[in-house]
């Protein structure tokens, strides 16, 4: 079936088998593959994504289910060559380590400063509850999205 | 051209971001799955799913007929294809029983994920979706998921060795016959404990990958896997492929953590590289996370026997350890080592008498393999000295920190009578670079307030609180950096312990580190740049850091074992001297002095007394590129290659303490506060240190609260994916305090040690002391991990009906 989504500002039309993942659509069929593949069970959150402005699990959808949607992923966050004030944050705060959870992380984080623009140390933990991280403890997850809130 | 800028502070030791970052927070980074490769077939793994069964028939005519599918192989079809069974590394002794290990199995499957057929497609949903139709009859036979029971021999695993029974390995230490015995008669006061190790799944949030592909007309083959250990794969699939070693070329390229469990050769490795040979076609495969859960090693799995002497005051007189390892379905590249890694620490940081008596016997089982998982041996005899040191206390009536006190080995203990720093010598033989366990301990103190918390205990603490306070401390040596190579010779490990480094000063005067050591999370790359800006004085920024290609970096043995800097960057360090050297024959030659007249300092040689009589290392370089004007005997270029054989671990310490609080009717543990005072020596990069005592702090405290791999009795895992295996999420865990006191290593040029494994290390003792600390009031006094809300509640109803 075809399937048109817009991926960082850019239509993109392919013809894919209907039980294609949106997280399998934007790295087999968009080729972009910062979005990474975790888990088989929604639980990891590294396949994190921008759909429609929300931070969704592009593996919890289907890409027909986004047909005609508009996906940011960790490719479409930087501009004009300068990263994103919570790519910057998480650079300079050490939030990352092998980075395999980190595009993820950063999408989701983006979100929950959509949703609650100042949050406390607890709201943090508790908004990147669909996030695991095996590297970092979060100690410095959570420093760096405190720190992007605060910019 | 000239550099960058000049150097005006020391590097090493400054709080650099990562360079490594820009290209994992955009997505350019590229893991193995990245990798676009025209034209690869997709390799897809048919699993047991029984733990023990003999293989009847396998019918593949239905998969191979299906679309998209290139072939079907069995463990038959592909035995003559392996020159050797797949490596364990380290026969601990010699009469260690290492059952023949296959890529897929032939007979007999011996665990619920061992693979038994393979398929190769052209897409990797046709790969997946012909496993379905493959038809194998097995006759299941019993599972074997104790290791007591297994030891009984009543169901035999491995026909073939006759027993379940891998090997008994021993350390006995008496400074006269019967010392040990002796001491436990004369002792004012025992303990005896048992504790279980559960089994862990390492659970790298990257699965692993593998892609292989074959230059079909010259024979090489370039094998991509998110692997820890490129040099290492590279010399076992030669070996086990029967392979030149010449033609592999391993690369490893972006790896998303390891903590371990990339420390292999895996069958997917092998069958990639032996299918792409055979196909003239590049393979490739991609690990799904409930096969990673069965198919990637298992850490831990230890039932621990201890027992410690003491005198009237307290003060260790002797411990005896008994140990039972799983090492599960087959012995893996380092599996029957890793309670040996253990075997030495089991006399915790204390000053301990030649009375100590360690036998681990390993067994088979039919679960996962286990092997080397963050820490390996050490964090589990850490937890069993140090909950052991809590027991004790507790029989004494005494504090843990003050028996602690009695006990640790003093500051004054690693000088000689002299003042000179000659190490402790421990009842084992190995000797303590360095440390001053009292003041780590004291530092950990002051940030809990521990004297503040006790006191806040005993009024928290009444009968019918619903909430107990517990406190727990632990105080850990970590044996790191594996290893000098004449030590693992006498453990009977299957290679050295060293780690090379090639240094290369380009014409423009940019610097090039080539490295053995394989990141995959680490920062290498920033702090291997630190190390040789320093050495040389360059902008860091100048220094470009090569590794985890086997074709760029030929020499190495890779990462595990907090071995990293401790021997790798060491060896650039020593590297970096060996292109001063040379270079400083160069400056002698263009400044027209003696060699040993010249001083170099911040990239510059200058004539002692003369500082006016100068030649920084830049112009040397390209003296030394274009060799125009060299001294006799002289070759041209700036590079020399170094290669560093420890001459001891390092051993890294520190005290944690963990603050919990028990819900007594629910079983909940709330991690109120966690300290963690490390002392690894001289810190190339503090920022990166930090990042690895958290996480390997939270590593530890999963295991004692969340983490547990569970098999029923049939052998299945029952926590075969993420949300059945409970990795902590950030709302699950704490801040860490983390805090630091420096005693440099002396026994190499950088006096650093590791820290990788630290926070693994001391974390599962000191939470779990806390939750028994909480709860000992009520007599519980031993507990499981990990300590769940259900395990703690069954705690609390077993002591009291549920009743307070």
């Amino acid at each position: 079936m075809k399937v048109s989504i817009t991926i960082n500002g850019t239509v993109q039309s392919h013809d894919v088998e209907p039980r294609t993942l949106l997280v399998h659509y934007i790295r087999e069929h968009a080729h972009l593959t910062g979005t990474n593949i975790g888990c088989d069970t929604s639980s990891c959150g590294a396949c994190t994504v921008h759909l429609d402005g929300e931070a969704v699990k592009s593996c919890t959808i289907l890409a027909a289910q986004a047909d005609g949607g508009s996906v940011t992923t960790i490719e479409g966050l930087s501009k004009n060559g300068e990263m994103h004030p919570m790519q910057k944050a998480f650079m300079e705060n050490h939030g990352l380590q092998c980075g395999y959870c980190t595009p993820g992380m950063v999408m989701a984080a983006i979100g929950l400063l959509n949703e609650n623009p100042k949050p406390t140390d607890e709201e943090v933990r508790l908004g990147l509850e669909g996030n695991l991280c095996r590297c970092t403890g979060y100690h410095n997850i959570v420093k760096s999205v405190l720190a992007a809130a605060k910019k | 051209m000239s550099i960058t800028q000049e150097r005006t502070t020391n590097v090493i030791g400054q709080r650099m971001l990562r360079r490594e970052d820009p290209a994992l927070l955009t997505g350019e980074a590229k893991f193995v799955n990245d990798l676009v490769i025209p034209g690869a077939l997709h390799l897809a793994v048919l699993r047991s799913p029984y733990a023990h069964a003999r293989i009847k028939s396998i019918d593949v005519s239905d998969a191979a007929s299906m679309p998209g599918v290139v072939a079907v192989y069995t463990g038959k079809d592909l035995h003559s294809t392996w020159a050797a069974p797949m490596p364990c590394a380290w026969p601990v002794t010699p009469d260690m029983k290492n059952p023949a290990h296959y890529p897929l199995a032939v007979d007999k499957a011996c665990y619920v994920g061992d693979g038994v057929a393979a398929v190769l497609a052209t897409s990797e949903a046709a790969s997946r979706d012909a496993l379905d139709a493959i038809d194998v009859v097995y006759e299941p036979l019993a599972a074997v998921i104790d290791l007591e029971d297994a030891l009984t021999d009543r169901t035999i695993i491995h026909e073939s060795i006759g027993t379940n029974k891998s090997y008994t390995w021993n350390l006995k230490v008496e400074s006269a016959e019967g010392a040990v015995d002796k001491a436990f008669k004369t002792a004012a006061f025992t303990v005896s404990e048992r504790y279980v190790q559960q089994r862990l799944i390492p659970m790298a949030m990257e699965p692993r990958a593998v892609a292989a592909v074959p230059q079909p007309f010259g024979g090489d083959v370039t094998l991509y896997s998110a692997t820890q250990v490129p040099h290492i794969l590279k010399v076992m699939t030669a070996i086990t492929l029967g392979i030149p070693e010449h033609q592999m070329r391993v690369v490893a390229p972006s790896v998303g953590g390891g903590f371990g469990s990339k420390l292999d050769v895996y069958a997917e490795e092998l069958l990639c590289v032996a299918l792409a040979r055979k196909h003239g076609a590049p393979v490739r495969w991609v690990e799904e996370r409930s096969e990673n859960t069965q198919a990637t090693i298992h850490g831990r799995g230890q039932i621990q026997n201890i027992e410690l002497a003491a005198d009237k005051d307290g003060k260790l007189t002797a411990v005896r350890v008994r140990l039972i390892g799983d090492m599960g379905a087959y012995l893996q590249l380092v599996t029957p080592g890793v309670p040996l890694l253990g075997a030495f620490l089991y006399g915790g940081v204390y000053d301990l008498p030649q009375a100590y008596d360690f036998s681990c016997t390993s067994v088979f089982t039919t679960m996962t393999p286990t092997d080397a998982y963050r820490g390996a041996g050490r964090p589990e005899a850490t937890y069993a000295i140090e909950v052991a040191m809590d027991a004790l206390a507790r029989t004494m009536g005494i504090d843990p920190y003050e028996l602690r006190k009695r006990n640790y080995i003093k500051k004054e203990q690693f000088y000689d009578a002299a003042g000179n720093p000659v190490g402790y010598t421990a009842f084992h033989g190995l000797n303590y670079d360095s440390g001053d366990h009292l003041a780590a301990a004291e530092k950990a103190m002051q940030h809990a307030d521990y004297t503040g918390l006790r006191k806040k205990q005993k009024t928290q603490n009444v009968p019918g609180a619903r909430k107990r306070l517990g406190i727990g401390m632990t105080s850990y040596f970590e044996m790191c950096g594996l290893a000098p190579s004449r030590v693992l010779a006498s453990l009977n490990y299957g290679a050295g312990g060293w780690e090379s480094a090639t240094v290369r000063v380009l014409p423009t005067s940019k610097v090039q580190v080539v490295t053995g050591t394989s990141p995959h999370g680490q920062g290498h790359e920033t702090s291997w740049a630190m190390i040789a800006a320093e050495k040389l004085g360059v902008a860091p920024e100048d220094v470009d850091v090569l590794h985890s290609d086997t074709a760029i970096a030929p020499l190495g043995l890779d990462t595990y074992g907090s071995r990293s800097l401790a021997v790798g960057g060491v060896a650039i360090a020593g590297a970096c001297d060996k292109v001063i050297d040379k270079a400083r024959l160069i400056a002698a030659h263009q400044l027209e002095c003696a060699a040993e007249d010249l001083e170099f300092a911040k990239g510059v040689f200058s004539v002692k007394g003369s500082p006016d009589k100068a030649v920084p290392i830049a112009a040397i370089a390209f003296a030394a590129f274009t060799a125009h004007n060299l001294p006799d005997g002289v070759e041209p270029n700036l590079e020399a290659q170094y290669t560093h054989d420890p001459k001891n671990f390092s051993w890294p310490f520190g005290t944690h303490i963990c603050v919990v609080e028990v819900d007594t009717e629910t079983g909940k543990v709330d991690v109120l506060k966690y300290v963690a005072v490390d002392d690894c020596g001289n810190q190339i990069n503090p920022l990166i240190v930090e990042g690895q005592v958290h996480g390997g702090v939270v590593q530890g405290m999963a295991q004692a609260l969340y983490e547990e791999a569970v098999y029923d009795q049939d052998g299945n895992l029952k926590t075969s994916n993420l949300a059945e295996y409970l990795v902590p999420a950030a709302c699950d865990v704490p801040p860490i305090t983390t805090d630091f006191t420096v005693t440099p290593s002396t026994t190499n040029q950088l006096g650093v040690k590791g820290i990788g494994e630290a926070g693994t290390i001391g974390a599962a003792s000191a939470v779990m002391n806390a939750v028994i600390d909480a709860l000992s009031g009520l007599g519980i006094t031993s507990l499981d991990m990990p300590a769940s809300p259900n395990n703690v509640w069954k705690a609390l109803q077993s002591v009291q009906g549920g009743k307070q």
